[in-house]
């Protein structure tokens, strides 16, 4: 019955004389988004964006894909009329109503927009013969202009638009038109939403894995991959950056004091994301970190990665519980893959009484023990990361 | 280089598998229920592949049900005698090493009325006998037990545990599951007494979704699979000429020069573990207890040709096998173990392997084709990765 989606959007609306660059931006990703799923037109029309579907293409799957656009307010499904004349029109928005609500106790109110400004009747007009009809057509029906419980909208133009029901999109901003972000990405749960949460700002993903074969599997850094893919359904493409931390991780365990083993550790993971971050142009770090966490995400451990950064490191989750976190785990359909049991790098070599208020002086001094050869070590990291391109 | 010893996960085809499979795909592909010629031809490939395995088996041919491997015909070896055999009885022996393709089925059973022993092992892995005699019942229905443990390779002593079985019941039936066994011995049930007896092909070169269950035609067993009616009504389902075709012409190659191709595995195996024996803090399982550190053959000879299971004290076995794998050595973990997720095997279990070993057993398995190159490229590996890896560990 629906031939075509109008889509609705919210915040990017507001943009001022950037307006256009949202506006393309957003309509470039729902193209991208529906490509998968036949030659579908996408336009943008007077303040939205306008969707029309090949024949035969399938609703749910395209209500889907759609649902999951940054930067989308509403998904209206719409029935489109071929003739503008005023029987068509009136028989066309009845049988729609039949079809839509065959219990018909419903109260309603039609509203009408006129982009053909040479039709017969003005914009009130269509609403108060439109409204007329259907109450002749439909006696159940009741008109409720204050709060009614369906809004038809008419649009007419050389063909007429007919909709009435909303779909709530996902909100935030279309991809690409807020710059571009490292995302820190472990095998675990929180990373994901950190990744999928930033992105919904219209910021595109970079993300950096850290593996330490073979104290880490090939399964594990395969469940990475799976989890860059299901948060590129969202993000758009991402390039995954894999860094091979093991040489590092043994020399921190050599020279460090084992209960600042994880602390050492992060503060080296987040030097070599910044450094493939500048490269990548991107204009700061995400990490899943949520304060008290676990001992490396107590404040004083989350100060003393922060202290090795100049990049902005932006923390969505900082102030989440693990349930919420969860909760948009399982929305975005990360959860099951991160619950997976494979060992990561944070986790082999844990100590059992980890330092959860580290000193900085302290670790600065620790550090010093690395002086001879983490330089080189980092170096060698960086330049044998793999690279892999994730989503379409 | 790289060496594959994780034979009894599964085998590489051989070559001439391979031929005859790819012959029955994509020219003999008829279905053998089809009337015309293409399906008289289908059919004789499974008549073909039915009588090599009888005859290897020294069993008739319609004793031979094909099944999709080792984990159908252990549950139709199961579950299809308890079903035909109420009245007989409800009471089933198994032991505590079994795998989980015999323990799943029975545990199904046990919720469903039946009641399950199970006979313990000692440190070797070898049942404890008079524990087993001492469980026989009235309306002891079966008894199930593997022939070779697919962990640690200890062999047990089917033949004279079978006959006393007998001799204290006479109608008491006996499931084998000879999948790490079949190809490595020369198994003839009928003789032994032996009524059904499960193997699979991929463990011998024979294709993955292959398998069978011999039933020993005095014995009524209930199908699990309806419909057609195909193998005499025991297993319906067109079968899977290609795999079945493939699995004959494997078994036909096992025993060309079978003596030899066991000795060599033998010799290898005596002297993988004598090297390996050198490593400090490494403890080889499965042995028999009278075998000392010079690994005399005719102890090694009482165990499977093929499976060595080793403990490398404070090396986790996870990381060890991906540190081998780098180096291009494939072997399985003992027991699959991380962080979250124990799973403890219950081998290792049941002989009584010390907490902290249970994490640290690799097993390593040959195939006739595992070379003496083979095994010294392990082991060089091995001297290296191990003490490498006992440094760094959790504190």
């Amino acid at each position: 019955m629906f031939k075509a989606f109008l889509i609705k959007y919210a915040e990017i609306g507001l943009k001022g004389k950037n307006r256009f660059l949202f506006e393309n931006a957003l309509r470039d990703r729902i193209q991208e988004a529906l490509n998968p799923f036949g030659v579908f037109k996408v336009s943008k029309e007077q303040g939205r964006i306008f969707v029309e579907c090949p024949d035969g293409y399938d609703y749910e799957e395209t209500v889907d894909a759609l649902k999951k656009v940054f930067g989308i307010s509403s998904i209206c499904p719409v029935v489109v009329l071929d003739s503008s004349k005023w029987e068509d029109l009136t028989s066309g928005v009845g049988d729609y109503i039949e079809a839509m609500y065959p219990d018909r106790h419903i109260t309603f109110k039609v509203e009408a927009k006129r982009a053909d400004k040479s039709y017969p009747r003005t914009s009130p007009e269509i609403c108060a013969d439109m409204g007329a009809y259907l109450l002749g057509r439909f006696p159940e029906m009741k008109v409720d202009v204050h709060e009614p419980e369906v809004r038809f909208t008419i649009e007419v133009r050389t063909r007429s638009y007919v909709y009435s029901i909303n779909i709530p999109g996902l909100g935030g901003m279309p991809v690409g038109t807020n710059g571009k972000a490292m995302l820190l990405l472990s095998g675990g749960i929180d990373s994901p939403v950190a990744g999928y949460m930033i992105a919904k700002r219209g910021v595109s993903l970079v993300a950096t894995y850290f593996h330490a074969p073979p104290y880490t599997s090939k399964r594990a850094k395969q469940k990475v991959v799976e989890l860059a893919g299901k948060i590129s359904k969202y993000a758009g493409k991402i390039k995954l950056y894999v860094v091979n931390f093991t040489d590092i991780q043994l020399y921190i365990y050599d020279q460090c004091p084992h209960e600042e083993l994880t602390i050492i550790m992060r503060r080296y993971m987040m030097r070599i994301a910044e450094q493939l971050a500048e490269k990548e142009g991107c204009l700061g770090l995400i990490t899943g970190e949520s304060i008290g966490q676990v001992a490396s995400q107590t404040m004083q451990s989350l100060a003393a990665t922060n202290e090795v950064c100049n990049m902005p490191v932006y923390r969505p989750l900082v102030a989440f519980d693990k349930q919420d976190i969860v909760k948009v785990a399982e929305k975005i359909d990360t959860f099951e893959t991160s619950i997976q049991p494979f060992e990561d790098c944070c986790t082999i070599f844990v100590a059992k009484h980890p330092v959860i208020k580290p000193n900085l002086k302290t670790i600065n001094r620790s550090e010093r023990k690395l002086e001879e050869k983490i330089d080189e070590m980092v170096e060698t990291a960086l330049n044998t990361a793999e690279e892999i391109i994730v989503g379409k | 280089m790289k060496v594959y010893l994780d034979n009894s996960a599964t085998t590489q085809v051989t070559e001439s598998v391979r031929d005859k499979m790819v012959k029955v795909m994509y020219e003999d592909y008829g279905n053998p229920s089809s009337m015309h010629l293409m399906g008289v031809d289908a059919e004789k490939y499974m008549k073909e592949a039915a009588s090599i395995i009888a005859g290897s088996l020294k069993v008739e041919p319609k004793e031979i049900i094909f099944t999709s491997g080792g984990t159908e015909a252990n549950n139709l070896a199961l579950i299809g005698t308890a079903l035909a055999n109420k009245r007989k009885g409800k009471h089933i022996i198994t032991t505590r090493i079994e795998h989980p393709s015999v323990l799943q089925p029975l545990v199904f059973l046990e919720e469903n009325g039946y009641k399950i022993s199970f006979i313990p092992v000692d440190q070797t892995g070898k049942i404890k006998k008079d524990k087993l005699y001492e469980l026989i019942q009235e309306d002891t229905l079966l008894v199930s037990m593997m022939y070779v443990n697919n962990e640690i390779g200890v062999v047990q002593d089917i033949e004279e545990i079978v006959k006393e079985l007998k001799a204290r019941k006479k109608d008491i039936l006996i499931h084998v599951d000879a999948v790490q066994a079949f190809g490595k011995y020369r198994i003839y049930p009928k003789r032994i007494g032996i009524d059904l007896l499960t193997f699979s092909g991929h463990k011998i070169h024979g294709p993955k979704g292959s398998g069978a269950l011999y039933v020993n035609e005095k014995v009524r067993i209930s199908p699990l699979m309806f419909g057609g009616g195909h193998q005499r009504g025991m297993r319906s389902g067109t079968e899977n000429v290609p795999a079945i075709a493939g699995l004959g012409q494997a078994v036909l190659e096992l025993y060309i020069n079978f003596d030899e191709k066991i000795n060599r595995m033998y010799e290898l195996k005596q002297y993988f573990l004598q090297k390996v024996s050198t490593l400090p803090n490494v403890t080889i399982n499965g042995l028999p207890k009278e075998c000392t550190d010079a690994f005399e053959m005719e102890h090694i000879r009482k165990t499977a040709p093929h499976i060595m299971s080793v403990s490398f004290d404070g090396v986790r076995s996870e990381v060890l096998l991906h540190a081998l794998e780098d180096r291009g050595v494939y072997v399985s973990a003992g027991s699959a173990c991380s962080s979250n997720h124990p799973q403890p095997s219950v081998t290792l279990i049941a002989i009584g392997l010390p907490k902290h070993l249970m994490d640290s057993t690799l097993r390593f398995s040959m195939s006739d084709k595992t070379t003496r190159e083979d095994i010294d490229y392990t082991l060089e590996q091995l001297k290296e990765l191990v003490p490498l890896l006992r440094r760094y560990t959790r504190k």
